[in-house]
Parts: structure tokens; sequence; C-alpha cells
């Protein structure tokens, strides 16, 4: 680790303030993917400003037809929220599906968002359930936040406050693990909200997660499993590494989505 | 059964020190005024090295030394050098370049050493580190072993064209050619024996200190033989291994790859004596990726000849070994120094083997759990199951047709090992009942009825432990009663020190909390073989015998001039008591020993103490045995594997602690699984480690893992009197034939006959998709 200067702030706004002052600061929400890099020597900063004490961005607020859940709310929060397990049940499954206990115990989902690691779980539901992301200069829709690997609408000096997802009339999100990283070498979160239908894919596309709006058409048409193998998919925008090439990862992205139809199907039945 | 004695399932003394951060590993040490070593490592696997500038980088505060080759040069400093010689293609010694604790002019391997910064603190280093420049000019290189002797392949060393180190036959060529003359059948296969990284929980480390008044140095490092290393680090330091004391605390996890010296042990005693300073250094993970010697890695062909009735007439395989960029202590033996295990538990009456060991740009290759043993176990157990195949036979029942019978042992293979015991028949049988071998059909067809491919695969286990057959060791009680134990076996887990307190409450009648284990340290004792090859329980259990039988006749010379008898009427009794026979008089161990060292009431010339000290030598080494089955499925639709069961008959002769033996069981299947699973080095063309963190690298996960059922088949040793085999690498030598043999049975109903580990979704997938994937009539089956 390159030294650097640690702080700690009670509020969002006093993130935000000590920000704009130091000039080179990085956010710590749960610090599952920073701490590592900077371990690594991979990430330099002069300054580190941790966020655990911003209680007022912990919590999650069950609403009518939406779910709002705090950004520096853990992993094992979400997966073990009994409100949810009703509310918005595929979520706090998504969460806790999330690396290890380890990790669950200190992740946050706010961490997870800004960070958008090509593989994190978090994008797939913001982007499959059509959610909003709060920050602290407003409201941005999850089609326009995620831009591209560890890419994000987020301007500078502006921190993710929050998640409203809407409530879908039924969702799955299913994922097959990378062997050895254990993140989703493809993830598939299909929803059924009531303007439309969402599928997301994490873990494969050479751009972070995106839209399969191919199939998202064949599923409206008919929600059916079989209804996927008419819906094309260009693998050239897919990753290709030693544990899965596009034509892989293309394959698997099917499989999942199918897998997640089915369980909605089967949750329906 | 004696309180606390041999098949006792203790629970392990040891651990609640090591679950509760108690223990004292080597990175616990910090000597006052101690500095901190780290190592700039070559981002090339082949290059020249034009210069090094280190002028910037010593001006970082906190920077005490930074050496290079030309340092090394200086100060005369060599190389590790290999155990084993054989023969080069021209049929003279082998090449044997040492391995060398830094870069001089060329780089060979990526992560080879190429400067040390020793400093105040390690970011200081780190710091240094990236401010020395190294003017690289790179060569092209050649890192896998397929390619090794390719024409017109870089050369790793100009002294070796198509970089062959090592050509050399085992075997009877024309008895086996002959056999083949005469074959009913055939059966041949290919396969590749992935390369893997050890991966110790706790990583290498050490810390040395030089003392300038004793002229001497004093190594703690995680090692699993002090000795052993002290000897091989004093020829590389040029000094009388006596200038040298090293000392292995606890160790976490060694598996062969700290029992062969590493670069770093050198260079941090270099360092230490460079800058008068105590110098500690820790690997870190992404470190050990790149430079703990890495395991395995062969290619090889085998062919196994059977007359008309299915009876094994011999067997023929050609191997190719990679040997990395230099030759480390054990890389030409776990190539060579187990093949015997290509004979195992079968009548075969003829070998032929051709061994070929090749240099690569790659780190060198060291032992790991088996060390040739998963290797040779692999080349005849998959080609049996290839011949089963074939033949349209039941592979277990083409075992049993071949297997040595009970009684003709002990058994001369006619190839290398004579095996002192084993009932083979017995072990097939237990295992084939607990694991329901026979009701397998109706298991693979329900599978296939929910989409899923099953097999399953069974292996035989039969490998030499012990080999190393001298140990010394020293039995001291003081004045209390108290019992010290010191061996030259070094304990990184295995659970020496339970096992050492049972033999001491066998043999000595003492409870284990009057036992004491000390360190493994050169001071200690003069010499030890240190821990390996599944030898410590063979090993100290006739050490501590012979030691606590010699200390007991002492004693009951003492308790004689006591009691006031002769020697020959004191009889050692339960409790630890020394009593004259046909009176009351009687004496504890405590008693007696307070006695023995107190000179001024023994005779004149009477050896005062209760101790013994001694080196043993055992009647020969042990063949532990056993049979695994394992059993996969496999989702065609992703190529996810699971290890859906798998079954153990083991036969580690007497076992000392049934708990522990179980356990190394465990723990060995499951990195003989973790093999067939996943775990793979992968090196790219540019010789770049494409694998080089846990990230890449498939470490095998508990959930991965199968329940394993144990059933015991133990037939003792006669090889030493407890009749202890040994028990600290049969799983993973049966599990990694166990699980390739499950997966091609899985497959094989797809036409795929040859599928290579490690059986990843992706590679999987691909393998069942190119056979046209699972058809829709044996789902309907």
């Amino acid at each position: 680790m390159y030294p650097f200067d640690y702080h700690r702030c009670a509020s969002a706004e006093e993130a935000k303030a000590l920000l704009a002052e130091l000039g080179d600061g990085r956010l710590l929400a749960g610090g599952q993917s920073l701490l590592p890099m900077m371990k690594l020597r991979f990430v330099m900063t002069g300054n580190v400003i941790d966020l655990r004490d911003c209680e007022e961005l912990r919590g999650i607020d069950i609403g009518s037809g939406a779910v709002t859940i705090g950004a520096m709310t853990r992993h094992v929060d979400v997966a073990s929220s009994k409100e949810l397990a009703t509310a918005l049940p595929v979520l706090a499954e998504l969460a806790g599906g999330i690396g290890d206990p380890l990790v669950r115990a200190q992740g946050t989902m706010g961490g997870s968002i800004a960070n958008n690691d090509p593989a994190a779980d978090y994008p797939a539901a913001c982007l499959g359930l059509g959610a909003t992301i709060l920050t602290t200069a407003g409201e941005i829709a999850a089609d326009d936040f995620f831009l591209g690997v560890f890419e994000t609408a987020l301007a500078e000096g502006e921190l993710v406050t929050g998640v409203r997802y809407p409530v879908p009339a039924a969702a799955a999100y299913m994922k097959f693990r990378h062997p050895a990283s254990r993140f989703a070498l493809a993830g598939v979160f299909v929803a059924r909200a009531m303007d439309g239908l969402r599928i997301a894919v994490t873990g494969a596309g050479s751009q972070g997660v995106f839209r399969w709006h191919e199939a998202e058409a064949a599923l409206t048409a008919d929600f059916a499993p079989e209804a996927l193998d008419g819906a094309e998919l260009d693998t050239s925008d897919l990753n290709s590494d030693i544990h899965a090439d596009a034509d892989y990862r293309g394959h698997l992205v099917r499989v999942m989505a199918a897998r997640a139809v089915r369980k909605i199907l089967a949750a329906n039945r | 059964m004696r309180e606390f004695g041999i098949g006792q399932s203790l629970p392990r003394t040891e651990d609640l020190r090591l679950v509760r951060g108690t223990g004292r590993y080597t990175d616990d040490i910090a000597p006052a005024g101690s500095a901190r070593m780290y190592v700039l490592r070559s981002q090339h696997a082949f290059a020249r090295i034009g210069g090094i500038a280190i002028d910037a980088a010593l001006e970082v505060p906190g920077v005490l030394a930074i050496l290079t080759g030309a340092d090394a040069t200086a100060d005369g400093l060599g190389g590790f050098t290999s155990m084993v010689r054989r023969t080069g293609p021209d049929g003279q010694p082998n090449f044997e370049p040492p391995f060398a604790v830094i870069a001089r002019d060329v780089t060979r391997y990526v992560g080879e050493p190429v400067a040390v910064i020793v400093a105040e603190t390690l970011n200081a280093a780190k710091d240094a580190a990236e401010l020395i420049e190294v003017d690289y000019e790179a060569q092209p290189c050649v890192a896998d072993l397929a390619l090794a002797d390719a024409p017109g392949a870089p050369l790793v060393w100009e002294q070796c064209p198509g970089n062959l180190c090592v050509l050399t036959e085992v075997g009877d060529k024309s008895a086996t050619d002959d056999a083949f003359a005469r074959a009913a059948h055939v059966a041949q296969v290919d396969f590749r024996i992935s390369r893997v990284a050890v991966s110790t929980m706790e990583p290498r480390t050490a810390v040395a200190e030089w003392s300038e008044a004793d002229q001497r140095f004093t190594l703690h490092a995680s090692i699993q033989n002090p000795h052993m290393s002290r000897e091989q680090l004093a020829g590389v330091l040029g000094l009388p291994s006596h200038r040298i004391r090293a000392v292995a605390l606890d160790v976490g996890g060694g598996f062969g790859l700290k029992g062969v010296p590493h670069p770093e042990l050198a260079l941090v005693m270099w360092a230490a004596r460079r800058v008068g300073r105590p110098v500690r250094w820790t690997s870190e993970r992404s470190e050990g990726f790149l430079a703990d010697c890495h395991a395995r890695d062969q290619i090889v062909h085998a062919e196994l000849a059977l007359d008309e009735e299915a009876r094994f007439l011999g067997l023929r395989v050609r191997v190719k070994a990679n040997f990395g960029a230099y030759l480390s202590l054990a890389g030409v033996h776990c190539a060579l120094g187990n093949i015997g295990g290509l004979s195992g538990v079968y009548v075969l009456p003829a070998i032929h083997g051709e061994i070929r060991g090749l240099f690569t740009h790659t780190v060198p290759i060291g032992p790991y759990r088996g060390a040739g043993r998963p290797e040779a176990s692999m080349m005849i157990e998959r080609v049996i199951d290839v011949a089963a195949r074939d033949l349209g036979m039941d592979p277990a029942e083409l075992r049993r047709r071949n297997l040595i019978p009970a009684d003709r042992m002990p058994y001369d293979t006619g190839f290398v090992f004579t095996y002192d015991s084993g009932d083979f028949p017995a072990s097939q049988a237990k295992v084939q009942e607990i694991s329901d071998w026979n009701g397998f059909e109706r298991r693979r067809a329900g599978a296939w009825a929910r989409g899923r491919l099953r097999g399953i695969g069974m292996a035989h286990v039969i490998e030499i432990a012990a080999g190393q057959l001298d140990e010394m060791g020293a039995i001291e009680v003081d004045t209390s009663g108290a019992i010290a134990v010191t061996t030259g076996m070094q304990n990184h887990g295995q659970g020496h020190e339970t096992m050492y307190r049972q033999l001491i409450a066998e043999f000595m009648h003492v409870p284990p909390d009057k036992v004491s284990v000390r360190d493994c340290d050169t001071d200690q004792i003069p010499y030890g073989f240190g821990t390996g090859g599944s030898r410590s329980a063979v090993v100290a259990g006739f050490l501590l015998e012979t030691l606590a039988s010699k200390v007991i006749a002492k004693g009951k010379q003492v308790a004689a001039i006591m009691l006031e008898v002769e020697p020959d009427q004191i009889d050692y009794r339960e409790g630890a008591v020394f009593a004259a026979r046909d009176s009351n008089r009687s004496a504890t161990l405590a008693e007696v020993a307070r006695f023995a060292h107190q000179p001024m009431h023994l005779p004149p010339g009477f050896e005062g103490g209760l101790s013994h000290r001694q080196m043993t030598r055992l009647a020969g080494p042990t063949f532990p045995n056993g049979c695994h089955v394992c059993e996969v499925e496999i989702d065609p639709e992703t190529g996810h594997l699971d290890f859906v069961g798998y079954w153990v008959s083991e036969d580690v002769g007497k076992a000392i602690n049934p708990m522990i033996v179980k356990g190394q069981v465990h723990g060995g299947v499951v990195q003989g699984l973790g093999q067939a699973l996943g775990e793979y080095i992968h090196y790219d063309e540019e010789g770049q480690l494409a694998t080089g963190s846990f990230m890449d690298y498939q470490m095998p996960r508990a959930l991965d893992m199968p329940a394993i059922g144990i059933v015991s088949s133990d037939t003792p040793s006669r090889n030493n009197p407890l009749g202890i085999k040994g028990c600290g690498e049969g799983g993973t030598v049966g599990a990694l034939p166990a699980a390739m043999n499950a997966i091609a049975d899985a497959l094989g109903p797809l036409g795929i006959t040859n599928f290579d580990m490690p059986a990843t979704p992706q590679r999987l997938w691909r393998a069942i998709r190119d056979a046209g994937g699972m058809p829709h009539a044996m789902a309907a089956e």
C-alpha cells in the first residue's frame, strides 16, 4: 500500500465537501474492491475518505411499489432483511449470492454500483429492475448510469446515496460463477414489470452490464424459455479470457436467461 | 488399549494453540532492529540484463541496501543443487544448472529474483523497487512443455539442444516389447498432468540474523526440514553448515514445497550479513504464484497389453516432464524418484518407460503431495480404465482379475518396488461395498433422466512411504518426570505433537500433558531428515519406541539403586512406576528421574540423568495403499461438474490416531480433486503467468468437495515393529486418477475418449458440444 491520509465523515454532504477540498480523495464504502487494489499498489491515492459513519446512508425502506435502499447498506443486511424477503425477494437472494460471507459482511450496495465492476451483481439488478440511482446531485436512471467498465454517469464529487427499485410483477436472477473468482461469468436478471420486460446481463459484456434487447422482445412476445432461441446475441461484444471465451459466455447468457424464465414460470405456477 | 496410547482418536493437542491465534509462525518473529527485504523479480521469461540502475532507488529514505547479481558474483553466492542425477541424451550425467538464487546476466523465468532491496520498512523497500531500472533485452521463450522440444524452440540452456536435460529408461524394454507382441489387446491413452501451484496457507517466510560475535547465522523459516535446508544454504553461502542454525517453528502447510530450498532463504541471510541487521521476508500471495516451485506438469503416453483373459502382460509409458528453467533440489526426483508406482497393485510382468526431462522458461518444478506418485498412478490407473472400456468390461472386474493376491506378500513387482504387505482384493471389495459400485448404472440412468451426465471411477493407490529410513530423536526426562521429545521431523500441520504424545503415552505411560515437543531446531538435535514422503508416523513409531525402551532401561538401573534390588528385578508398570518384583517397594518415574539427577547418590562412574538420544534405521520402506471411488455429475448445458460421492478404503497399517489419518486422507483427496477440477497454472506465449492470483487460479472451495466416506482395510507393515505405514500422500495419489476416470466414464457415452484435466466448465462444455451434446435418447432411456 502507498501511504495515504485517512478521513472519516458522518454524512454524504460532509464527504462531498471533503472530496472537493482534498482534490484526490477516494471514497471507502465497504472496501471490498478498493482495499485489495490499494494493497496491490494498483491504486494510489493521497486520501481515503471512510463513509462508515454515514448512518443516513444505511437502511431499507419498503414503499408502495418501490423499495429504497441506502448506499451504505451492506450485502448481508439486504440478504437477511425479512421485509425485503417479502417485498423484493429477488434482490435479497442476489445480495446473498455476492462473494462470500466476509465480503457480504463489509461490502455495500452503493460501493458496488459506484465501482461498476463488469462482473458485479448489483448493476444487473439496477438495470434489470429499471431502478433509479439516488445521488447527492439528484437522480439518475439505471439505463443512463452504467457507462462502461468501472465507468458510471457520476460526476466529479457526486456520491451515490441510495437506489430506488420498482417492485416488478416477477423477477429472477441466475448466475453462473467464474470458477476461480466466483464473480459472475454470466449473470442474467429477468424482470416482468408494469412498464415492460427487462433483461440485464452482467459478467459477460466487454463494456460491463447491458440490456439484452433482442431477448426482451422475444420474451415479450412469448414468455417461454424456448422463445430465447430466436433472440440474437452479438458475441463480438462479449468478453473472452482463459476461463470463458465469447462463444461460451454467449451460450451461458442464453442458459442463465432460460433458467431465470423457468424460475419465474415455476414461481407463478 | 493404553490410556492416550496408540489407536485412539485423541483430539489434536496443537489445535487450541493454532486456531486461537497463539501459534508461533516465522512472520511473528521480529527481532529488535530488524529490517525488511523485498525482492524485485524479472518481468520477462527470458531476457538478457544489460544493466541495473539503482542510484535513484538508493535515495529512498529508509533504504539500507540494494543487492544485485553483480554483488552475488562478487560474494561468490552459489545455487541449490539437485539431489538426484540421471543421464542426458548422450548417456553422460545430465546437465545440471543449479537453482540460482538471483539472476546474473540472464533471467530465465518470470519472477526470478533480479534485485534485493533491504529497508527499514516494507513500503520503503517497495518504493525503492519501483525506482530500479532494469535494462532487459527480451528474448523469445518457451514456457509450454508441449513446445519445449519442438524444432526451433528457444533454448533455455545452450548446453541442452532441444531443451532435453534428462533422457532415461526404466524397466525391461525387450520383455515389454515381447509382451506387446503377443498381446490379444493393446489399450492406449494420451494425457496431460496439469501444472499446479502448491498454495500453502502460510506463505514462505524467513527471518535471518548474523551474529558477528559468534560468526553464525540464525535462520527462522517456514520450512519442512531445517537440517537439510541448512546444508543446502551452507553450500550456497560458502560456509560450513555449523555456521547456520536453522529453526522451523509453526508452519502453515508445506506439501513438499517447503522441503526444497528456495532463493529467498539464501537472499535473506545474505542481506542480513551485508547490512549487519536481522532481515525479515514474507512472500505475498502473488509472489508465491510466481516464485514458489510449481508441481506436476507432465505429458504422458501409456499403453497396456492384455491377453485373451484380460490379464495384464505389459505396460509401456513415454513421459515428458517439465523441469522449469533450473533444477530444484527435487525437480528430477519428481519425474523419476517415484516412478516405481507404475506397477500399481497388479501382477504386471513387464514394464518399460522412457522419461524425458525438459527445460522451459518457467519457475522450477518441485515436489507437491505425492511428488511423482500421483503421476505414476495416473499412468497405470487411467490406461486400465481405457482397456476396460475397449473390452466392454467393468473396470472393477478388470482390476480384480489382475490384483496381486494377499498370500503373495511380500511381493517383488519385478520393476522397482517390493511390497511389504497389503490385501488389495479385500480393499477393493470394501470400497465397492460402501460406494454401492454395483448399483451405479441405476444412478447413471437416474441422472440421465434429469438431463445430467454421471460417471464413476476407481483407482487403486500404492505408494512408497518412509523411503528415507533414518532419523534422530531424543527423549529427556526432567526432575519432575515430564518428558521432552525432540526429533528432526518438523510439524507443519499434520499433528506430530499429538502423535508423539500418544507414542510416549503408549511406551512410557505418561499422560499427554506431561510431554512437551521441542521445536525442530538444528541446535536442539544434530541431525534430522525433516518431514516428507509420508514418513513421520512410520519413522517416529520405531524411533520413539527405541528411545523409550532405552530410557526405561536406564530408569530401571536407577530404580534398582534407589530400591536396593537388582535391575532385573525392576518392572516398569502402568502409571509410570518402577516396581521391585515380589515386594511393595516402588518409585514413580518422577522420583527416579529426580534421583537420577543427583549424582552424589549414584555409585561412582554411574552416568547421571535420564535421557537418551540416538539415530534409528527402519528395516525398509512401507507401502500404504487403498482403493478410491469417485462419482461425478456433469451439467451438459453449462459444463459444471459436481463431485457427488467419494469413497476410500485405506490401508495405512496400524493407525496411531485414526482421526488424524482420516484428516490426512480428506486433505489429500481434496488436493487431488482440486487439480482434476480446476487448479491449473497457465503461462501465455510470452511466458507470463496468466493464473497469478486466486482471481484466476481456481482453488477448490469446501462447497466444491463431496463428503468422503472412509473405511479402514489395514494390514500391518512388516518393515517396522508397530506395523505403521504412513498416510500423508495416499489421498492425493488416488484422487487424481479416480476423478479423471469418473469424468471419462461420464463422458464416455457421448463418444468422448480423451478428456484432459482440468475439468473446468468451459472445457467440459466444449468437449460435450463438440461431441454433439447429450442426445435426447439418452435422457429418455
